[in-house]
């Protein structure tokens, strides 16, 4: 097939349900979980458990895979990220789940989300107090004790941390070194099922933006889990060793990396067309067009900055795209995926900078939702590796470096 | 369904114009600027390829098989090897598709066969003015009618003026709209003056005045029916952006492996993060603007009005290409100064992307 931009009919369906599902569900109750911070938001979690999450458009034809999910999470990003974050889904947690674990796992712990039980979350905790991007000098330890693993350690920054540690059903994916002179090939990633004794949720984050999103400090205190919860083997490889196809740990955890963070961009760009539409919309009730058949020395300097706007907001969608349609075709994506993650972070925290400063008093106050946004942006810049670690991956691949030579 | 991988057919496409800019463009690219002078068995051996004249209608010896993505893969590539020749390469286009869309069947008759034989043929455009601010859909030159024919008065700039053609497609006002006239250039009252500019030095091109130059009628591009400058504007901008997109493509990849070979401190350049994370910008860069390029190209295949998705391509590329090829100078310090190597020439023919607006027409 040529390259092509046509979405197939089913996505476009299912872009209209998501995005009709956040402008009834989610803006509505923006504000109120943005300004109560820690509440669950019920209206939100029950109304998306019972009915959101089991209508959605029939299947009409071909539909454009993975690309299809960038669409409904930009569509409900641009309803509210935060609410988003705190939807009663799988989450990061579940995507570890997906790459890493086995058939028997999957079903396990993934069923429930299909199922007719309560709301349950799922996360991923692999950041702790001493290390964040350098993600392989992690403290929390795992030690074999017959056919349990015990966990001791702190987890902070958990999204979904409170609903999936709390809520019967849900589950935590922590990481943990089971040989911490092993390095990266001593980090494995267990499914921490919520309510398991030793797992206790000490406290939730007072953030910037995303409010709605609970990010929690989980601390693991002699905290057992059964082997079968083990994400790939336990074999430790040492730091030289050539990692072998089997080998599901530190690398298959890193792979779970390659499907997210096409959906963090996806994130940010439902965030970033937020504030854009908001700005297309009141420069429209002003009557002011943008004129792109205007010769540069003509536009104004409102006209250049929509449209650099606009195309920057449009790049960053296609490099998600592009990253996703190549999970489609089952092509290593790494490089792909951080490059849409580093572009798209950027691109939406200058977008609703942007958009805050060229509506003056009404951007800045609360009384629009733009404000928000630029919060809520923001941290699409920093989580699922930062600005500068995504370069980092990028730089690596085009120079063909490995970690060692460019860290 | 939503695809960014190229087909087989586009891939074969892509390779085989990569390769002729690697063997052919790229060794006397340097030479050609220096000396501000086009190579003719470059320009011979493209046309032989076909890369225009696979885009004009069967019924006149070309391959039917326009398209704005297909010309874009091409400009890219071509661009990579060196935009001045690219721009030569391309050139026949600036009169030949918008005759071939917009033309009377008089015209088609009369001009496209010419860009189809086994000669190659340049072609030229004026659309651009040489004064600030200059404005394609309003054209300060005036086009008025006599009887049966047509007086143009007024001044362009940024003429390509390949040795090898008589006639340059000029646009003048109307009455308030814009319309091209195919004019020759031993018309009287045509003066054309040659330009020395900053960069794409290979590529001639000339200033024009126009003082009561006469031209039959029939010499309005679609006579009667007039021609859509909209749609003629959006696909120069998308082919210039994929042009720019080449230029920057070049030059990254030139910095890159630069970067990987010197060393400073005790290690390579490409290990510092200033230099390594300037290189991964560029490469994010090109390829978000690539693919702005390749969907204002598929709009205007779907027939869709996409001047504003060509406008943000175009806008997007002249700043990813000014910043790569600025980024290039930069990663090779003082060396990027000199004229042994290639980014001080990326970064003066970037420039002209800033400058040129439909110049080369797919
Ligand atoms: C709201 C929120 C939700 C989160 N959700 C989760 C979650 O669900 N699960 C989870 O595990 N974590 C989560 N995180 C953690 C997040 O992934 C980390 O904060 C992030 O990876 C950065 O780590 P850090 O904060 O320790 O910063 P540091 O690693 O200390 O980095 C500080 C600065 O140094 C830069 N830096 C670091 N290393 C390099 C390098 N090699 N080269 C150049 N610059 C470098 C960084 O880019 C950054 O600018 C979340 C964080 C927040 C704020």
């Amino acid at each position: 097939m040529p390259i092509s931009f046509e979405m197939s009919e089913t996505t476009r369906l299912a872009q209209d349900y998501y995005r009709a599902m956040a402008t009834d569900h989610l803006r509505p109750i923006s504000r109120k979980y943005d300004t109560q911070e820690h509440d669950l938001p019920t209206e939100w979690v029950d109304w998306y458990w019972n009915h959101g999450r089991k209508g959605g458009p029939e299947d009409v034809g071909p539909s454009d895979g993975f690309i299809q999910v960038c669409v409904q999470t930009e569509e409900l990003c641009w309803g509210d990220a935060g609410l988003y974050l705190r939807t009663p889904f799988a989450g990061l947690g579940g995507a570890a789940v997906g790459a890493a674990g086995t058939k028997e796992q999957k079903k396990r712990f993934l069923s429930v989300f299909h199922g007719d039980g309560g709301p349950a979350w799922g996360a991923m905790a692999i950041t702790e107090p001493s290390a964040g991007s350098d993600s392989a000098a992690i403290q929390t330890t795992a030690t074999r004790d017959g056919d349990d693993w015990i966990l001791n350690g702190t987890k902070i920054f958990c999204t979904a941390g409170e609903g999936a540690s709390q809520q019967e059903g849900g589950f935590v994916v922590a990481w943990a070194t089971v040989d911490p002179t092993a390095g990266r090939g001593g980090i494995k990633a267990f499914v921490v099922p919520a309510g398991t004794p030793g797992m206790t949720l000490v406290g939730l984050e007072n953030k910037l933006g995303i409010r709605a999103s609970d990010t929690a400090t989980l601390q693991f205190d002699d905290c057992r889990v059964p082997t079968a919860n083990l994400l790939g083997s336990a074999e430790v490889k040492k730091r030289d060793a050539k990692a072998s196809s089997g080998d599901k740990g530190f690398k298959g955890a890193m792979a779970t990396f390659d499907a997210s963070r096409p959906i963090v961009a996806a994130m940010a760009v439902g965030v970033g067309r937020a504030a854009l539409d908001y700005v297309l919309e009141e420069l429209d009730r002003q009557g002011v067009r943008i004129r792109y058949d205007a010769p540069p020395a003509e536009l104004t300097a409102l006209e250049r900055d929509v449209m650099e706007m606009e195309a920057e907001l449009q790049a960053a969608r296609l490099l998600t795209w592009r990253a996703a349609s190549m999970m489609n075709r089952g092509r290593p994506n790494s490089l792909e995926a951080s490059m849409a993650k580093a572009k798209a972070g950027l691109a939406v925290t200058r977008i609703t900078q942007k958009a805050v400063e060229l509506l003056g008093p009404p951007g800045w106050s609360k009384k629009l939702l733009v404000e928000k946004w630029m919060r809520d942006a923001k941290i699409n810049d920093i989580y699922e590796g930062t600005q500068q670690i995504n370069q980092l991956i990028v730089a690596r691949r085009i120079l063909d470096y490995p970690s060692s030579m460019l860290r | 369904m939503i695809d960014f991988e190229p087909s087989d057919e586009q891939l074969l496409i892509i390779e085989t114009v990569r390769q002729f800019a690697e063997q052919e463009i790229r060794p006397v690219a340097r030479e050609c600027d220096e000396d501000g002078k086009l190579s003719n068995s470059v320009l011979a051996q493209a046309h032989e390829l076909g890369l225009v004249a696979n885009g004009l209608p069967e019924e006149f010896g070309g391959g039917g098989e326009r398209s704005a993505l297909t010309g874009a893969l091409i400009a890219e590539e071509l661009a990579w090897g060196d935009l001045s020749q690219a721009l030569a390469i391309l050139s026949p286009g600036l009169i030949a598709l918008p005759v071939a869309e917009f033309g009377s069947d008089a015209q088609k008759q009369a001009t496209l066969p010419r860009y189809a034989r086994e000669q190659f043929v340049p072609g030229g455009l004026a659309l651009q003015e040489p004064h600030f601010g200059s404005d394609p859909f309003r054209p300060t030159a005036r086009a008025s009618r006599d009887g049966e024919s047509y007086v143009l008065e007024g001044e362009k700039a940024l003429v390509p003026w390949i040795e090898g053609d008589d006639q340059v497609l000029v646009f003048a006002d109307e009455d308030g709209t814009p319309q091209g006239f195919l004019v020759s250039r031993e018309a009287e009252g045509l003066v054309a003056t040659p330009e020395q500019n900053l960069g794409l030095r290979a590529l001639p091109t000339v200033q024009l005045a126009l003082s009561g130059v006469r031209v039959p009628a029939s010499a309005r591009l679609g006579e009667a029916a007039g021609c859509d400058l909209r749609r003629i504007v959006a696909q120069g901008r998308v082919a210039m952006a994929a042009a720019g997109i080449g230029v920057a493509r070049a030059t990254f990849e030139v910095a890159r492996d630069y970067a990987k070979e010197r060393e400073a401190f005790g290690v390579k350049i490409a290990q510092k993060q200033a230099i390594a994370f300037k290189l991964a910008d560029m490469a994010i860069e090109i390829d978000g603007a690539r693919l702005l390029t390749w969907e204002a190209a598929w709009r205007l295949d779907q027939g869709e009005d996409a001047l504003r998705e060509a406008t943000l391509a175009i806008q997007q590329v002249r700043r990813v290409a000014m910043d790569a090829s600025d980024g290039s100078v930069q990663v090779f310090g003082g060396h990027g100064y000199i004229r042994e190597y290639l980014p001080e020439m990326h970064l003066r023919n970037a420039r002209g992307l800033t400058v040129l607006e439909a110049t080369a027409l797919l």
